[in-house]
């Protein structure tokens, strides 16, 4: 039901599955997400980040450094039709 | 202290093309500067969304009639304010045909009108360049060591201009890139999810009783959070509905629930049934909500530099309403007046560009802001999420049910209501106080 125009090349989400790991993020992004975007695998974080909303919560949620997050790149991502 | 005149691209560069940002792309091209609209959304209004209430009164003095010309969704003429429990709504229901004229609070879709916005940026002469995300604010050595802020990069482009406004949005990665503004604690965040539900006018019309043009805002707490500090809001737009859930991150994570979990708990709520019944989900989206009210403002000015909007952190909270677009709006109007004041004596350093700062404090913007100063602080209390919904379904379940037994007064209801409720006075007393205090 949403657009999406998915960045092929370029993912905007990287997690630091270390430090992740040590300071309890995993579970928090997985929490907080409203996309849905975080899942654990075995002991890692899996992210989905095609289906992103943008809207950076998980990057205000996690432990410093365990995220990298950031806009994707001009024109790519979320394009909502109702906003 | 200024850079050659020579080697500037724009006067003026705004980034983020949302009320904030062309409302003082507007202003600063009316006043004859040159000014560059960036837009990281293929189209104004695709990386936007809303709570969908905005406050009108500050968009009618700069746009005389803009509900008869934007693509507004209505005029909201009825406000309810329900505390929720599992089984039982009891509601404030605040109706009044004055609230449409003169404009008051209307809803909007963020896809449609933030293109009416930023084309009134266009038409007074600012130049819009969308699909672009600018990556870093562009800066050298100023006084004192501080950054000056000479322009912004975008991939391998960069450009160049006097002043940059900030309305990149609440994440406001370009002031916490140069260390101007920090990341917030998650008490002074909310997470807000909210789908758009397809529904014809005529039932909208009919199921929140309003007149034709004319909506319905719902402010409501309790059980549709599950108990979790914040709310949800169910507003009616021209032909759907956006129902949301606004939830405090640190509610959030101690509740152990999913955001979407809860989510689907308040869009599944019996309490909300009746309004929601067969009617379909056109779209899902999110936003984070600064809500730290007046503590949470810290720096919006710096050398070359001034911070409008969410990326200021200007958002209310009261409990019933969050406010955004309206201080957005407010804010690129003070923020556009100190620029062309400082581009004219020719220091655009963070003492020539004061003047937003002091704009901000005379217009309605610091104002409301400090008036609810208190706000935050009065929300963290639990009790207002769970404790008084059900005391109040208790009490009104005793007034209006009658099973044979012997009606009781009114005194004796509310008394055993009370003590059901096991709060303790003084606590209750406390909250009272508070919130007189903080609202």
């Amino acid at each position: 039901m949403n657009r999406f125009d998915t960045d092929d090349e370029e993912s905007h989400i990287v997690v630091d599955q270390e430090l992740c790991r040590s300071t309890g993020t995993g579970p928090i992004l997985i929490a907080v997400c409203p996309a849905g975007v975080f899942s654990q695998r075995d002991d890692e974080i899996q992210v989905e980040y095609a289906a992103c909303l943008e809207c950076g919560t998980c990057l205000a949620a996690a432990a410093r450094g365990a995220l990298t997050w950031h806009y994707p790149r001009g024109g790519f991502g979320i394009a909502f039709r109702e906003g | 202290m200024t850079t050659g005149a020579g080697e500037l691209d724009f006067d003026v560069i705004v980034v983020g093309a949302g009320p904030a940002g062309a409302t003082a792309a507007h202003r600063l091209a009316s006043r004859g500067l040159s000014v560059v609209l960036i837009e990281r959304g293929e189209v104004p209004g695709t990386k936007n969304l809303s709570g969908g209430v905005l406050y009108g009164a500050v968009l009618e003095g700069l746009f005389p009639d803009f509900a008869g010309q934007a693509p507004i969704e209505r005029r909201i003429t009825r406000h309810v304010t329900t505390f929720l429990t599992p089984d039982s709504a009891v509601s404030l229901d605040y109706a009044s045909r004055g609230l449409a004229a003169p404009v008051n609070g209307v809803t909007v879709l963020r896809a449609r009108f933030d293109p009416w916005s930023a084309g009134k940026a266009e038409e007074a002469g600012a130049f819009l360049m969308p699909g672009v995300r600018v990556d870093a604010l562009l800066t050298e050595p100023g006084p004192g060591g501080r950054p000056q802020v000479i322009g912004v990069r975008a991939r391998d482009e960069v450009l160049r201009a006097s002043v940059v406004v900030a309305a990149d949005g609440v994440n406001s990665f370009l002031a916490q890139g140069i260390g101007l503004r920090g990341k917030q604690p998650p008490r002074h965040l909310a997470v807000g999810v909210k789908a758009v539900v397809r529904m014809s006018a005529e039932r909208i019309e009919d199921r929140f009783g309003v007149a034709p043009g004319e909506g319905a805002a719902h402010a409501i707490v309790g059980d549709c959070t599950l108990g979790i500090a914040g709310g949800a809001f169910l507003c009616t737009d021209r032909e759907s509905l956006s129902l949301g859930v606004v939830l405090r991150l640190d509610a959030l994570l101690s509740s152990g629930r999913s955001a979407i979990e809860v989510f689907e708990h308040c869009s599944q709520h019996p309490g909300l049934a009746p309004y929601l019944r067969d009617c379909e989900i056109v779209e899902y989206g999110s936003h984070l909500v600064a809500e730290g009210g007046h503590g949470m403002l810290g720096e919006i000015v710096g050398d070359g530099l001034v911070v409008v909007g969410e990326a200021a952190g200007l958002t209310i909270n009261n409990g019933l309403t969050v406010r955004g677009m309206d201080l957005a709006i407010g804010s690129g109007v003070a923020a556009a007046d100190a620029v062309v004041e400082a581009i004219g004596t020719g220091d655009v350093s963070s003492v020539g560009l004061a003047g937003y700062r002091s704009r901000l404090e005379d217009n309605f913007v610091l104002k409301d802001l400090r008036t609810y100063t208190g706000a935050p602080g009065f929300l963290e209390r639990e009790r207002l999420y769970g404790a008084y919904g059900e005391l109040a379904a208790e009490l009104f379940r005793g007034v209006s049910r009658f099973d044979g037994t012997p009606h009781r007064h009114l005194r004796v209801l509310a008394r055993t209501a009370w003590k059901g409720s096991r709060m303790r006075l003084r606590d209750a007393l406390g909250d009272g106080w508070a919130g007189v205090r903080a609202l």
